[in-house]
């Protein structure tokens, strides 16, 4: 694979969302501003990070990704695309009855999807599934489970956080895509999370807290956490929802909303 | 060799896989603390590195164990009926059915037969809300031997299994060995005046049933149903074909279980009448196992009146 440089990562970045604007403007549905919040970090693991062969989704060694905010889907089909696990020309298909690319991520129908999902709150179980089964196979592959902050409202993340450092495991980093909105609004005023790092640390996770759209951040925080040793680690990544839009940022109408003709012009130009 | 003869459902369930265990290592369990109850204690003793205890958190086992799935393990995760359903229904249907995940929901102290620890912990809908799911095997398995065969066939078996088990022993109806065999319904009893289906411990009070009807000279084909899904249509149809009145027996609610699966086959296929003996529309109450069943009608003797009024329907439509 390329070795991608900053630049290269936030072209890249950039490049995915737009794919996403393209998409969801086709469907005519589906969740931009969580999409386009996690466009840099999804960027950072499939284009620097992770250890994957598009050639082959499904190869036992392969570093896992679990998109547990499964509404994000565009941006991980974006993503999968420019790496060649299938045509970028499907993009267009999502959520069209017959697609491989469902509303919300379906393991059984696309290739380097390895989780189903779009009930919230289920993904970093899933992950600590995944990261169990490598300790027993003494496989050094590492699982990332990207979750939304609204999603942390469910109790089952909290049931999940629990059980990860009881089993001191440190092959699973988890990342927070922390753009503060959820449907309804901001989280501060829905569901407030705070203090949101305080309550992984007195769970006994590591916690690093991080600017999400920074590429060396993300990056340099993802590498860290690898090295923490005995128990996992939580990346908490301040992001703005709806990032690379205009108008989308910090706008709770752009959560599950597609744009029309001029608003899709207005922001491919943006992103490009 | 273990004696199963001897042993509940879930002591049988708790000896093979601690057995099965040692030969198949992609095999892995998962407890959310009850693993002294469900009998998973026998498998944390001697494979306690496959053992994955979660507190009281089914949601997240449920979800843990699809994602050991995903990497080729046969994980299978344990916890009391009423809990394996209703607890992780939104898990088990996103994680394990949608996806087809080769995991195993083993359940113990299903039913009213739980007795004493009243309605909370009675599971009554779970065979409707497992039976409801996309991709899922449903097993209600009627003693200990069969137990043990239809664990085997589930760990065989890819893709999600509920297999619901019981608190108390159950009379043993395969003493001599169990063909058991997924979506085949076994033929114990043969009769031309009416058939009993049964699921479960429904089963040897079916038996039971057959036998005390026979004193009065009827004669019954009894038949057990323990694969509840995929049903076996072929054996539903066949015994409305040959003895023209049905009666199915369950330790569930009547609705969504092993009735209205039976009901479903028929109406569609060879209408014939039908009686159905299940719990109607209620929560149950705390008390002896056996005081319970006697309260919902759940006994051999409420079986064979209910086979004596089918007979009396089928017999006036052909008059």
């Amino acid at each position: 694979m390329t070795d991608y440089n900053i630049t290269d990562l936030e072209n890249t970045a950039r490049k995915l969302r737009r794919h996403v604007i393209n998409m969801i403007s086709t469907a005519g549905s589906g969740h931009p501003g969580g999409s386009l919040s996690a466009a840099d970090i999804v960027t950072a693991l499939y284009f620097k990070i992770m250890r994957h062969d598009p050639g082959q989704p499904q190869w036992p060694e392969r570093d896992r990704f679990v998109l547990s905010k499964g509404h994000a889907a565009p941006i991980l089909y974006a993503a999968l695309a420019e790496c060649g696990y299938f045509p970028v020309d499907l993009l267009t298909t999502l959520r069209k009855t017959g697609a491989c690319l469902q509303g919300h991520t379906d393991s059984r129908l696309t290739p380097g999807v390895d989780v189903s999902a779009g009930s919230l709150g289920q993904g970093l179980s899933v992950g600590i599934g995944m990261a169990l089964a490598a300790r027993l196979d003494k496989k050094d592959y590492r699982t990332y489970i990207l979750l939304g902050d609204g999603e942390c409202d469910e109790g089952q993340v909290w049931e999940a956080a629990m059980f990860a450092p009881n089993y001191k495991l440190d092959n699973i980093t988890a990342i927070v895509d922390y753009n503060s909105l959820q449907l309804d609004g901001f989280t501060k005023d829905i569901m407030n999370l705070e203090p949101f790092m305080d309550k992984w640390r007195s769970f006994k996770w590591e916690v690093m807290e991080i600017d999400g759209h920074a590429m060396q951040q993300i990056i340099d925080a993802i590498r860290q956490a690898k090295t923490v040793k005995g128990r996992p680690t939580v990346i908490v990544a301040h992001t703005i929802k709806g990032k690379g839009v205009s108008f989308m940022e910090n706008n709770v109408d752009w959560h599950g909303k597609a744009p029309n003709k001029s608003e899709t012009e207005i922001a491919l130009k943006e992103l490009s | 060799m273990i004696d199963y003869t001897e042993l509940s459902t879930r002591e049988a369930y708790g000896k093979i896989i601690t057995e099965m265990g040692a030969v198949d290592t992609r095999i892995v369990v998962l407890d959310a603390d009850l693993s002294r109850s469900v009998m998973t204690k026998y498998f944390a003793q001697a494979h306690p590195g496959r053992f994955f205890q979660c507190g009281l958190a089914e949601q997240n086992m449920i979800s843990i164990a699809a994602g050991l799935a995903s990497c080729g393990k046969i994980p299978l995760a344990s916890t009391f009926a009423v809990f394996a359903s209703c607890r992780c229904f939104d898990q088990v249907r996103m994680c394990v059915a949608q996806p087809k995940a080769n995991v195993k929901i083993v359940s113990t102290h299903g039913g009213i037969t739980v007795g004493e620890d009243g309605s909370s912990h009675q599971a009554i809908e779970d065979l409707a809300l497992y039976c409801s799911l996309p991709n899922f095997n449903v097993i209600a398995p009627s003693d200990s031997i069969e137990t043990v065969e239809a664990i085997k066939a589930a760990i065989a078996t890819d893709g999600p299994f509920y297999v619901r088990l019981g608190r108390s022993k159950t009379p043993v109806i395969y003493a001599n060995g169990c063909k058991f065999k997924l979506g085949q319904a076994d033929m114990l009893l043969d009769g031309r005046d009416a058939s009993i289906i049964a699921t479960g411990i429904m089963v040897s009070k079916s038996i039971e049933a057959a036998n005390l009807l026979k004193l009065d000279g009827v004669h019954c084909r009894v038949l057990n149903m323990s694969t509840l899904k995929p049903v076996d249509r072929l054996s539903i149809i066949a015994a409305a074909a040959d003895t023209g009145a049905i009666v199915t027996a369950e330790e569930h609610l009547l609705h969504g279980g092993l009735g209205s699966i039976v009901a479903q086959v028929l109406s569609a296929n060879i209408p014939v009448p039908l009686v159905s003996i299940g719990i109607d529309d209620t929560y149950c109450q705390s008390g002896k196992p056996d005081e319970l069943l006697e309260m919902n009608g759940l006994t051999a003797p409420a079986i064979a009146a209910a086979v004596r009024d089918v007979v009396t329907k089928k017999n006036k439509r052909y008059t």
